[in-house]
């Protein structure tokens, strides 16, 4: 056995998980599929005294079609997605993410609202939700409310989750159906943490066009005026040049190669959309 | 404390007491027995650990026994008369898809997984299927071989059913 000791509850429903998670005593934290979570208590990175297993509350676990949006709960797996067993409002690009983050036997245990309640800078959800201007449904001991996914975010490992809340449901709107995506991660290695990724989004009808590049050390950007450029129809330098200077500008510092990856990615994904 | 489990494993029901932080693995290997399920990085990495949990693969390594109650568990051992994995195995020794054999009940489970899911594979698909399945003595070329000459084998309306 690995991991130090801990305590263990299954929770029975979310107020349940809620009421053992507000206990200030108890070091307590939420299990979802376990895909990050366990190997950290294996290797004692994340001190834990009490484990609440969420895996046996079957709330979380349906997607409902909600005609302009799309619920869909916290402990749906990854390999839901890909089989396509649950709706899908994004024109196929939600089971082509669920389709390509880790291996199969992380993908029929690891959860979407695990992997955006981690958060992980290079979380192949996060940057999806944040792109398809997705919500993130919470409920807690004050009781319930919705944040939207770009907001949701703060910073590496960082999130709007207060002590005692869990993530309920991602919801994402449907959207146009002409919409093109794009999509471009740059790994070291199939299935792992992306150095970078990159969505576009290109819907021609309404030229509106959104860009959201992630694995940034950070919460996932949401390039604006790089977007407003292509929408625009500017040249491939010019989109180019546009993006060279909002990376620049965005704070986060990059190096150099970094900075060159991200505006790679985000060169191929708009490319993949249609664009430039 | 321990906490006690019912669940199946290879298709017998067992009752087991477990520690909260036990991993499926351990309870396999240690308390079980059954020792085909092997361990390398204990982090959900290399994928010698990859067993089926409710038919689904898996990696016993990060699945906390105690979070399986109820849960139905397949290891290499409860697949010794499958046919399907028995064409694995022979394809594995005849392409040399194993040298040291750490890796390989994890491969044969991945490789079996993807062989009942999918149609037709090309070698490239099987490459991106079986990455997270790592092999430090091979150099993969005999693994996806076998892969591929397993595939190749299954009769034809399995390699139209793609789903």
């Amino acid at each position: 056995m690995k991991p130090a000791p801990f305590t263990y509850h299954r929770a029975t429903s979310v107020e349940d998980a809620i009421a053992q998670l507000s206990d200030p005593d108890a070091m307590a934290r939420p299990l979802a599929g376990g895909q990050s979570l366990v190997p950290m208590l294996n290797l004692r990175l994340a001190p834990v005294g009490r484990l609440v297993d969420l895996g046996r509350i079957d709330a979380l676990k349906h997607a409902e079609d909600q005609g302009a949006s799309i619920r869909y709960g916290a402990l749906l797996t990854h390999a839901a997605f890909e089989d396509h067993r649950v709706p899908d409002g994004s024109n196929g690009l939600m089971p082509y993410i669920g389709g390509q983050i880790a291996y199969r036997a992380v993908r029929t245990r690891g959860t979407i609202g695990g992997a955006i309640a981690l958060a992980d800078p290079a979380a192949d959800w996060l940057t999806t939700v944040v792109a398809l201007e997705g919500e993130i449904a919470i409920a807690g001991a004050k009781g319930r409310r919705t944040v939207a996914a770009a907001d949701f975010v703060i910073g590496p490992y960082m999130t709007a989750l207060d002590e005692g809340e869990i993530i309920e449901a991602i919801i994402v709107p449907r959207r146009p159906a002409g919409e093109r995506w794009g999509h471009y991660k740059a790994t070291r290695k199939t299935g792992e943490y992306a150095d970078s990724m990159a969505i576009a989004l290109n819907d021609a009808s309404s030229r509106k066009v959104r860009l959201v590049i992630g694995a940034t050390e950070g919460a996932p950007l949401v390039m604006v005026k790089t977007a407003a450029s292509c929408a625009q129809g500017a040249s491939r330098e010019q989109v180019a040049a546009v993006l060279h200077e909002e990376l620049a500008a965005s704070g986060r510092d990059f190096s150099p190669v970094k900075l060159h990856l991200h505006r790679t990615t985000a060169l191929r994904a708009l490319q993949q959309a249609g664009l430039s | 404390m321990k906490t006690t489990i019912s669940l199946s494993i290879n298709g017998k029901p067992r009752t087991v007491a477990v520690e909260p932080r036990m991993s499926l693995a351990d309870l396999l290997r240690e308390d079980l027995r059954l020792t085909a399920t092997h361990l390398g990085c204990e982090q959900g990495v290399c994928g010698a650990c990859t067993v089926l949990i409710d038919g689904e693969p898996a990696r016993a390594c990060i699945a906390l026994a105690v979070t399986l109650d109820g849960a139905e568990v397949r290891t290499l051992e409860g697949l010794a008369d499958d046919p399907l994995m028995s064409t694995l195995k022979a394809a594995f020794q005849d392409k040399h898809g194993l040298q040291c054999g750490f890796c390989t009940p994890g491969m044969l489970i991945s490789s079996w997984d993807l062989l009942k899911r999918k149609g037709a594979l090309s070698e490239a698909e099987i490459r991106v299927a079986m990455s997270g399945n790592l092999c430090r003595c091979t150099g993969y070329q005999g693994i996806v071989r076998s892969i591929k000459a397993a595939a190749d084998q299954r009769p034809a309306e399995a390699q139209g059913a793609a789903r």
